[in-house]
C-alpha cells in the first residue's frame, strides 16, 4: 500500500511541488497521469525512497520512509518495491536466466534457479532462458523484464511509461500483462504515464475488482518549471 | 564469486576491446617478465659458477674472455700457457690451490675439459653412475651432456678438434665413459671431464711424428688456464698485479669481469625496461578508457542494479572485478609470452644449456609481474569505479 500526506518536494532550483494525498490499498492500481514535466517521475522517486520530501508523510508497504537509513533503504527497496523503467535495461552480456540471477545477486539474496524458472514460466518465457536479450522480440524482452521485476516478490510495482513507443495493440497487451502480474503477486501497481490509452486499456471489470484509482497531476502545480 | 562471474561476462561483452587491452597489458608485462627471467638466470648462473674462484690465470688477452671461456665455458680461450709457469704459481705463498683447465676438443659441441679431480670437488659434484677417472682417456660426463648426447657407461667416442662441432676428429684417440655426474646445477652439467693428461695425449699423438718429437712436446706441455683460490682475500690486491707484470700470463678476477659485463648489458636492460614502462602506461590508459566508457554506456544498467537493491559498493565491486580480470588475464599472457621470449633467446643464442635455462622457471622476483598487472589494472579502474559507485537509481527516472 501507499499512503501520502501533505507531500511537498523542493527542486534544486527552488521550485516547489505539492502532491495530492493518496491512499492506495495493497493489491490495487494507481494510474498516475499528467503531461510531461508535471512531477510524475518525482512522485515515483519519492515513493521509491530515492529522494526525500521537503515535508509530508509517506508510508510505503507499511514502512514510513522517513525512518529509513541509506543502506537499509537499499535493502528495503529491493524487497518492497520494484521499479520498471521505460527502457528495459536487460544486460546484453548475460542470458535471460543470468539477467534474473543478477537481480537476485543485486538484492543480496541467494541465487534460486527454481524461483527464476517459476517467474519466467509465469510470464510464458521459460523457454527463452538461455537466450541473449538481443535474440528476443520486443514483447518477449518486456516479459523477461517483468519476470525480473517480480522475481523478488515486491509489494509495490512502479511502472514508468510502460506503453511508450508501443502501438495500440502492444500497449493494451503490456497493460494487461502488468495488471495480471500485479494481481497474481497481490502487488500494488502504480502506472505513471502521459499516454491516454492506458486508462482505456484497463478493463472495467478489473477496475471494479482492483480499485483502480486515478491520480491526475497537473503541470500548473509547479510553482516554477 | 557471483560478482566475478558477472564481471567476466561484462568484460567479454566487447570481446575485441577486452582482447586488445589484455594484449597491450600483456606485452608490457612480457617485457618485464623477460627482463626478470634473464636477469635472475644470469645472476644465478654467475653466482653458482664463479663461487670460490678468486682469479683465473691464462694467456694474455681479454680478461673477460678468459672468464667466459674458462669458468662459464661460453667463449673460446685466448690461448694456452706453459704448464711450468702454472706449476710455479702453485708455489706462490698467496695461492691456496689451483685447478688446471685444458680446453681444445669437443664431442658433438660438448666441451671436453682436461682438469683435475679438484674441479669436481670445487662444484661438489657427485657421480651418479660409475666412478671418476683414474687414467687418461677416461671421461666423466655431466648430467645434461650425458642426457643430450645419449651416452652411457662404457661407451667410447673420439673427440673432435675445436670447441664447436665439425672440427677434425681425433679418430685414433678414443675416450671411454667411466662415470656420469649427478645434476649439480653448475657448469659441470654440460661438460665432459677428463684428466689433463688426456688432452696432452690426444694432441701429442696427433702432432708427434716420432718418439723424439714426443719428448720435446712433453717438455713444452701447456694448459689453457688455471682457476686460482687465494689463501687470504688480501691476495686480491697483489696477486693479479704480480701475474700481469712478472709473467707472460694474465690474471683476471671473475667478480670484476662479471660486474663489467653486467654493466655493459645494463644499457640494453634500461632501454627494455623503459620500453616496458611505456607499454604498461599505455595499457593502463587503455584500460582506463575502456572502463570509463563502459561505465558511461552502462550507467542505466548499473542504476537498475542499484534499484534492485545493490548497495553502491556492490556496483563498484562489479567494475573493480572487471579490472581484476583484465589484470589476471594480462598476467597469464605476459608471463607466458615472457617465458617464451626468454626460451627463444636462450635457444637463439644457444645458451639454453648454460647461462639461460630458458622458459618455464619461476624465480621469486617473478611475483612482481602479477602484482604489477593487478596494480596497473586497479589504478586504471579507480576513477571509473568511483563513477560507478556514484550511479544513482534516480538516473533510471531521467532517461526519458
Amino acid at each position: 500500500m501507499i499512503q501520502t500526506r501533505n507531500l511537498r518536494y523542493a527542486y534544486l532550483g527552488g521550485a516547489e511541488l505539492a502532491f495530492p494525498d493518496v491512499d492506495v490499498a495493497q493489491g490495487s492500481v494507481l494510474l498516475l497521469s499528467g503531461p510531461s514535466g508535471c512531477g510524475k517521475s518525482t512522485w515515483l522517486a519519492l515513493v521509491a525512497g530515492l529522494v526525500a520530501p521537503l515535508y509530508g508523510e509517506l508510508t510505503v508497504a507499511g514502512q514510513p520512509l522517513a525512518a529509513l537509513k541509506k543502506i537499509a533503504g537499499d535493502a528495503w527497496r529491493a524487497r518492497a518495491i520494484v521499479f520498471l523503467p521505460q527502457k528495459l535495461h536487460l544486460s546484453a552480456a548475460l542470458t535471460v536466466q543470468q539477467n534474473l540471477a543478477m537481480a537476485q545477486w543485486a538484492a543480496g539474496v541467494p541465487e534460486d534457479a527454481d524461483r527464476i524458472h517459476a517467474a519466467l514460466l509465469a510470464l510464458g518465457v521459460a523457454e527463452l532462458a538461455a537466450r541473449k536479450p538481443s535474440q528476443l522480440s520486443g514483447g518477449q524482452a518486456q516479459r523477461v523484464a517483468l519476470a525480473r521485476a517480480v522475481l523478488l516478490q515486491p509489494q509495490v510495482i512502479l511502472a514508468d511509461e510502460p506503453t511508450a513507443s508501443l502501438d495500440d495493440e502492444a500497449a493494451a497487451d503490456a497493460v494487461a500483462l502488468l495488471l495480471a502480474t500485479a494481481r497474481s503477486y497481490n502487488a500494488t501497481l502504480v502506472i505513471a504515464t502521459h499516454d491516454a490509452r492506458v486508462a482505456q486499456c484497463i478493463p472495467p471489470a478489473v477496475d471494479g475488482q482492483m480499485g483502480f484509482q486515478p491520480l491526475q497531476l497537473m503541470r500548473n502545480k509547479l510553482s516554477k518549471e | 564469486m557471483k560478482t566475478l562471474f558477472f564481471a567476466w561476462r561484462y568484460l567479454w561483452e566487447r570481446p575485441l576491446g577486452a582482447a586488445l587491452n589484455v594484449l597491450l597489458l600483456g606485452l608490457g608485462l612480457a617485457s618485464i617478465t623477460f627482463l626478470l627471467l634473464v636477469g635472475a638466470q644470469l645472476s644465478k648462473a654467475f653466482d653458482r659458477d664463479l663461487a670460490g674462484i678468486d682469479a683465473v690465470v691464462g694467456a694474455k688477452g681479454s680478461p673477460m674472455q678468459l672468464i667466459l671461456s674458462g669458468v662459464l665455458h661460453i667463449d673460446v680461450p685466448p690461448g694456452n700457457v706453459p704448464l711450468s709457469a702454472v706449476r710455479a704459481l702453485e708455489k706462490n705463498p698467496l695461492v691456496d690451490s689451483i685447478i688446471p683447465i685444458s680446453l681444445g676438443d669437443n664431442f658433438r659441441s660438448y666441451r671436453i675439459v682436461g682438469t683435475s679431480q679438484a674441479y669436481l670437488a670445487h662444484y661438489q659434484a657427485t657421480v651418479a653412475q660409475g666412478r671418476t677417472w683414474d687414467q687418461p682417456m677416461d671421461v666423466v660426463v655431466g648430467a645434461t651432456a650425458a642426457r643430450k648426447l645419449g651416452v652411457a657407461l662404457g661407451n667410447t667416442f673420439a673427440g673432435s678438434h675445436g670447441l664447436g662441432a665439425g672440427g677434425h676428429a681425433h679418430g685414433d684417440s678414443v675416450y671411454t665413459v667411466v662415470g656420469i655426474l649427478a645434476p649439480s646445477g653448475s657448469v659441470l652439467d654440460r661438460l665432459i671431464l677428463t684428466d689433463t693428461a688426456s688432452v696432452w695425449k690426444v694432441h701429442e699423438d696427433y702432432t708427434a711424428v716420432d718418439d723424439e718429437d714426443r719428448k720435446v712436446l712433453e717438455e713444452e706441455r701447456e694448459i689453457t688456464m688455471a682457476l686460482v683460490k687465494y689463501k687470504s682475500p688480501l691476495a686480491a690486491m697483489s696477486f693479479p698485479r704480480y701475474v700481469n707484470t712478472s709473467t707472460e700470463m694474465q690474471a683476471a678476477a671473475p667478480a670484476l669481469e662479471i660486474t663489467r659485463l653486467l654493466n655493459m648489458l645494463g644499457l640494453g636492460t634500461d632501454v627494455l625496461r623503459a620500453f616496458a614502462g611505456v607499454l604498461l602506461l599505455t595499457a593502463g590508459l587503455s584500460v582506463f578508457i575502456a572502463l570509463w566508457s563502459a561505465v558511461r554506456e552502462r550507467r542505466a544498467d548499473l542504476a537498475l542494479l542499484r534499484m534492485l537493491g545493490a548497495p553502491p559498493a556492490k556496483v563498484a565491486a562489479l567494475l573493480l572485478c572487471e579490472a581484476l580480470w583484465l589484470g589476471v588475464l594480462a598476467s597469464v599472457v605476459g608471463l607466458l609470452l615472457g617465458q617464451a621470449f626468454a626460451a627463444a633467446l636462450a635457444w637463439l643464442l644457444q645458451l639454453d644449456n648454460s647461462l639461460l635455462i630458458g622458459g618455464m622457471v619461476w624465480p621469486v622476483q617473478l611475483w612482481v609481474v602479477p602484482c604489477l598487472a593487478l596494480g596497473v589494472a586497479l589504478v586504471s579502474a579507480l576513477l571509473p569505479t568511483v563513477a560507478a559507485y556514484r550511479v544513482s537509481v534516480l538516473e533510471l527516472l531521467q532517461t526519458r
